[in-house]
């Protein structure tokens, strides 16, 4: 179908980001995935071997300090959390902005910061904010609204929360900028015609405004979904590396602990994998579901 | 309109704007907070005052910070690892971005999966190898290890924004070009890609993120001090919490106001691009 030369342009053009995407994620992802089956850590980063699937078996059924399942139920959470109150915020936020509001340009500006911060940044600057004597979080408790300081940073859940109150603040303009887009497609006519019928905001609104901002807000609450459970920056920083005492993990958190921290690197290889195949699968269940994929190809 | 709708037509526009404001408060909060760690002069740097300029507010801060850190040395390194991560990316994703958009070849479907599947590794999955690999061949401590890691993270997403306006661009206009003379390649070059320009700009723009806000590759694979990018050198003031709270303060703001900047500028369109690349694929 093609000839010769155009079959020499779709090589110059494809086969540059093949090898370098090969080089860069098909080769350290075939050689993680070698490694989870072997014993590599600091004292045997020359002369490890294969040793089958006993990394996998280990993480699943020895207790390790703090236990696989904590790790992965607070995984959970974490994301459920965050991505129930981007959504909500964000499509909330979309909806306000997609009246005729007076400094519309304004508010979606100034709205957006968030997302526009870099993460590192956003982090450090939340935990200095948690800090117990000084932060600004616990001066607007006690002197404002009259309650006990919070020591936000030194247990376990209260670190975690700090964390989700972090996060929820960094995704909530993605979700409003994707929302707003989404509804300014909507036809103004479909809204007179629910009028005539004499419909209420709440009948505007799940019959015609949800059904079709949904087809945009699915991919997107997927990404959303993906970013956050792989979100590394947040818990690392805030909590400062896991702190107190490793509770306050998430899984990536932990890999990156295991590898970097404890040099256990075949055991973060093999967590490494349970986080993408966890994620593979839940990506396609929604992506299915949602018959969102029928739009992408 | 009776007196009463316009009543509360009139109620709901104060609603909006009180619920707004209030989201604007909350947005612009840790902003406000930098800023004023910023102007604090050295005495009140642990100050538990709320005033929205702190008293006796210096540029004292920002002086040091140029003066007194590497922040200059750390700016300078940044700026080259971004910008050769910004150049690869933008090259490497414009190409490929329009092959995969106009033409079917073998391995099209697949390659086009592949590149979304890499949305769902962790970021260790890719790391760790990498930093062994880097280990053995006595790279660490080098920019070549933290641009090829940039460039993999940021490339994938690159091609399906690329691929995804290429898409909007009617074939016609190629067809043109190629019936006045054009080879494929000048009519991809000097047609195509100059209305290409939305996107390459949004190209240009998540590369140079991607890469000047990094902390946690380049915290394992820079760890000789002189190597240090802004992010690392910027946590370096925080860890010392007591002592260079104000200077983190000051160098946050100067890393953090051009891309916030550029963000806001290119918003629109980095939207686009995002909904364009994952929906209509």
């Amino acid at each position: 179908m093609y000839t010769r030369r155009d079959r020499m342009f779709i090589a110059f053009l494809v086969v540059p980001s093949f090898i370098l995407l090969g080089a860069v994620v098909l080769y350290p992802f075939i050689y993680n995935l070698i490694l989870s089956f072997g014993n590599m850590n600091l004292t045997r980063i020359r002369d490890w071997q294969i040793i089958g699937i006993r990394q996998y078996v280990k993480i699943l059924t020895e207790p390790m300090q703090p236990g696989f399942y904590d790790i992965f139920f607070k995984t959970i959470i974490w994301t459920v959390v965050n991505v129930v109150f981007h959504v909500t915020l964000g499509v909330f936020l979309a909806l306000l902005l997609n009246q005729k509001v007076r400094g519309k340009s304004i508010y979606r500006t100034l709205l957006i910061i968030p997302w526009a911060i870099p993460q590192y940044i956003v982090a450090l600057t939340w935990r200095g904010m948690f800090n117990y004597e000084y932060g600004a979080i616990n001066l607007i408790l006690t002197k404002y609204l009259s309650l006990p300081a919070v020591e936000w940073l030194k247990s376990p859940t209260e670190a975690f929360i700090a964390c989700i109150l972090t996060n929820i603040w960094l995704g909530f303009p993605f979700m409003m900028v994707v929302a707003l887009g989404a509804l300014q497609s909507i036809p103004q006519e479909l809204y007179e015609a629910a009028d005539i019928d004499g419909a209420t905001w709440y009948h505007k609104l799940t019959k015609v405004t949800i059904p079709l901002i949904r087809p945009v807000m699915v991919p997107a609450i997927t990404l959303g979904m993906i970013w956050t459970f792989n979100s590394l920056n947040i818990i690392w920083l805030v909590t400062n590396t896991g702190e107190p005492s490793d509770k306050t993990h998430i899984l990536v958190s932990f890999v990156y602990k295991a590898a970097f921290n404890f040099y256990n690197f075949s055991q973060a290889a093999a967590l490494s994998i349970f986080i993408f195949l966890i994620l593979l699968t839940f990506s396609l269940i929604f992506m299915r579901r949602s018959k969102a994929t029928e739009a992408a190809y | 309109m009776t007196v009463r709708s316009k009543r509360t037509a009139l109620l709901g526009r104060f609603l909006t704007h009180a619920v707004l404001l209030l989201f604007v408060v909350f947005s612009l909060f840790p902003v406000w907070q930098v800023v004023n760690i910023s102007l604090r002069p050295g005495n009140q740097l642990l100050s538990t005052s709320l005033e929205l300029i702190p008293t006796g507010a210096t540029f004292e801060n920002y002086v040091r910070l140029f003066t007194e850190a590497d922040f200059l040395r750390w700016l300078w390194n940044s700026t080259f690892v971004s910008l050769v991560v910004t150049v690869t990316g933008v090259v490497f994703a414009s190409m490929a971005g329009y092959g995969f958009s106009r033409f079917r070849f073998a391995g099209r479907n697949i390659g086009l999966l592949s590149l979304l599947t890499t949305q769902m590794f962790p970021a260790t999955m890719l790391l760790l190898p990498m930093y062994i690999m880097l280990i053995k061949l006595g790279l660490i401590n080098s920019y070549l290890g933290v641009v090829i890691v940039y460039s993999a993270t940021a490339l994938p997403f690159c091609i399906w924004t690329m691929k995804g306006y290429y898409d909007t661009i009617p074939v016609s206009l190629e067809e043109a070009a190629r019936i006045d003379g054009c080879t494929h390649f000048s009519a991809f070059y000097r047609v195509i890609l100059p209305l290409a320009a939305p996107a390459l700009v949004i190209t240009a723009l998540f590369s140079f993120m991607a890469a000047w806000s990094e902390y946690l590759v380049a915290a394992q694979i820079l760890q000789d001090t002189r190597l240090w990018t802004l992010p690392l050198g910027l946590k370096s003031f925080e860890s010392s919490m007591s002592t260079e709270w104000g200077m983190y303060g000051a160098g946050s703001l100067v890393v953090m106001v051009p891309v916030v900047l550029l963000f806001l500028a290119l918003s629109r369109w980095l939207v686009s691009g995002l909904t364009l690349g994952s929906v209509k694929g």
